[in-house]
């Protein structure tokens, strides 16, 4: 396990250095998208009025306060990626994102983009909300406002960790080998249980 | 003796949902230090890092743990001595859960189930959901409130087995119902499980164990001891917290049980996430109000 600070956008280099079960912290950009901000995209076709390019991504859907012309955080957190899976492979290799961030991971589809283009997707601990919303710094933009909640968000983000590389740009798969050995070990577990 | 003012009820609904979303009960802390000590992966140590940092900045800034703040349960406990109105504390428990939505203010997510039209109050047809249940000797009003994400809710699940196919059929849905929840339900939390009753008991049941303080054991010694064996049992699957791998996947399996049917042998697993979230009020006839978890 090796702990990497990176700053945004990431270089290719940078992301092809990172191994499944690394730990990164990064400082910079982060967009915040959710399923509508997807299907706004992709399947009715609206390009992002921003570049995207060697840019993280979150699977959110933000409470914000509007204060006049400004957007406010109230609570920010991350929510289940794998709704989003069938996305992921355009937006690493049409929009050239190169880091995915969220929980649960995504299917083989994306890890085989992450592999041509060199991308990663990080895993944030679910739940920890709180952590998040300190970590995000100011909101800067917010691009389809009418989808909000579930808008285009840009983010400023300091110290935005601890994120674990659980899919990496080499066909590693974390989440993938802890199922797998899971269920290696469930016949001796329904043993122990007394399970035929 | 004076009447009592339900906006009593009113205010408590609505603190203890707050509470219950920015406090993590004591319980769930210890037994999240306990198993942070116990784990030796380094990437899992690492989870645990962030989840006590979490904890630490909503205690400091009396903000929310999670942005989830999830369905509302209210579960009433009133006793014979307390003098009460079934209707308006249905009533103010429903005010107050959309109070607390309105003023804090988080992001409801109560929603119609074929509109999908979200009226951003945390409540509507059907919810909160309210659990009533009554004491012998008491003379006051217990109010347990649980916020439920969906991340832990949507892992539910029952089955209705058959006396034939044993204890081990039950033991066996647990531990497959866990392994295919993965990382979804924001491990490690608390596993429920239900045996026995009907169909919408056994699953009642599974709700109930979730709320039980962790490390409280079931009363009956081979309840307790079930309990003991199915957390080992998901721990030495290795899925670790957040499902990264790791010794810690469940920091409890809390099991509750009723009778059954003879010809039944029902099972329910309901799960809660690490923030595992719950409140509670003590309401008295003279308006006193005793906050806990």
């Amino acid at each position: 396990m090796t702990e990497y600070h990176l700053e945004t956008p990431f270089s290719e280099a940078a992301i092809r250095q990172l191994r499944i079960g690394d730990i990164v912290y990064f400082n910079g950009t982060l967009f915040g998208i959710r399923d509508l901000t997807q299907i706004y995209m992709f399947d009715q076709e609206h390009k992002p009025p921003v570049s995207l390019e060697g840019m993280p991504c979150i699977h959110t859907a933000p409470s914000l306060r509007r204060v006049g012309e400004k957007w406010e955080k109230i609570c920010i957190g991350t929510t289940t990626s794998t709704r989003m899976d069938r996305f992921s492979p355009d937006l690493i290799g049409k929009y050239g994102v190169r880091a995915i961030i969220g929980k649960g991971g995504l299917y083989e589809g994306s890890l085989a983009a992450m592999e041509k283009y060199g991308a990663v997707y990080l895993a944030i601990v679910g739940g920890a909300a709180a952590l998040e919303t300190q970590q995000i710094e100011d909101i800067e933009a917010v691009y389809w406002e009418h989808l909000h909640p579930e808008a285009l968000y840009q983010f400023r983000v300091k110290d935005f960790g601890p994120l674990t590389v659980a899919m990496d740009s080499h066909g590693g798969h974390l989440f993938f080998d802890v199922r797998d050995e899971a269920k290696r070990r469930l016949p001796e577990i329904y043993k122990q249980l007394g399970i035929d | 003796m004076e009447q009592f003012d339900y906006n009593t009820v009113e205010e408590a609904a609505k603190d203890l949902y707050i509470r219950a979303l920015c406090d993590l009960p004591p319980d769930v802390r210890e037994a999240l230090k306990k198993a942070s000590d116990r784990e030796t992966q380094p990437t899992a140590k690492e989870v645990f890092k962030a989840i006590f940092k979490t904890i630490e900045i909503a205690d400091k800034n009396k903000t929310l743990i999670c942005q989830d703040t999830g369905l509302p349960i209210y579960m009433v406990k009133i006793g014979c001595g307390f003098p009460w109105n079934g209707y308006e504390i249905k009533t103010r428990l429903k005010k107050g859960a959309q109070r607390a939505t309105l003023e804090f203010p988080f992001r409801g997510s109560s929603t119609h189930p074929l509109t999908r039209v979200n009226p951003q109050t945390s409540v509507g047809e059907g919810l909160p959901v309210i659990y009533f249940d009554y004491t012998k000797d008491e003379d006051y009003l217990d109010i347990l409130m649980v916020p439920k994400g969906s991340g832990s809710e949507n892992m539910s699940s029952m089955k209705m087995f058959y006396p034939a196919h044993g204890i081990q059929a039950l033991k066996k849905f647990v531990v497959d119902t866990v392994f295919e929840s993965g990382a979804n339900p924001c491990p490690p939390g608390i596993i429920g499980v239900g045996i026995g009753g009907t169909a919408d008991l056994v699953m009642r049941l599974a709700k109930e164990a979730i709320v039980r303080p962790v490390g409280q054991r079931h009363p009956d010694p081979e309840v307790a001891k079930m309990e003991v064996a199915l957390e080992e049992a998901i721990n030495a699957m290795g899925r670790g917290p957040m499902g990264l791998g790791g010794d810690i996947s469940t920091l409890a399996v809390h099991i509750e049980t009723a009778y059954t049917h003879i010809t039944q042998n029902p099972i329910a697993v309901n799960t809660q996430c690490w923030p595992a979230r719950r409140s509670k009020a003590r309401i008295y006839p003279d308006g006193r109000v005793a906050y806990g978890y």
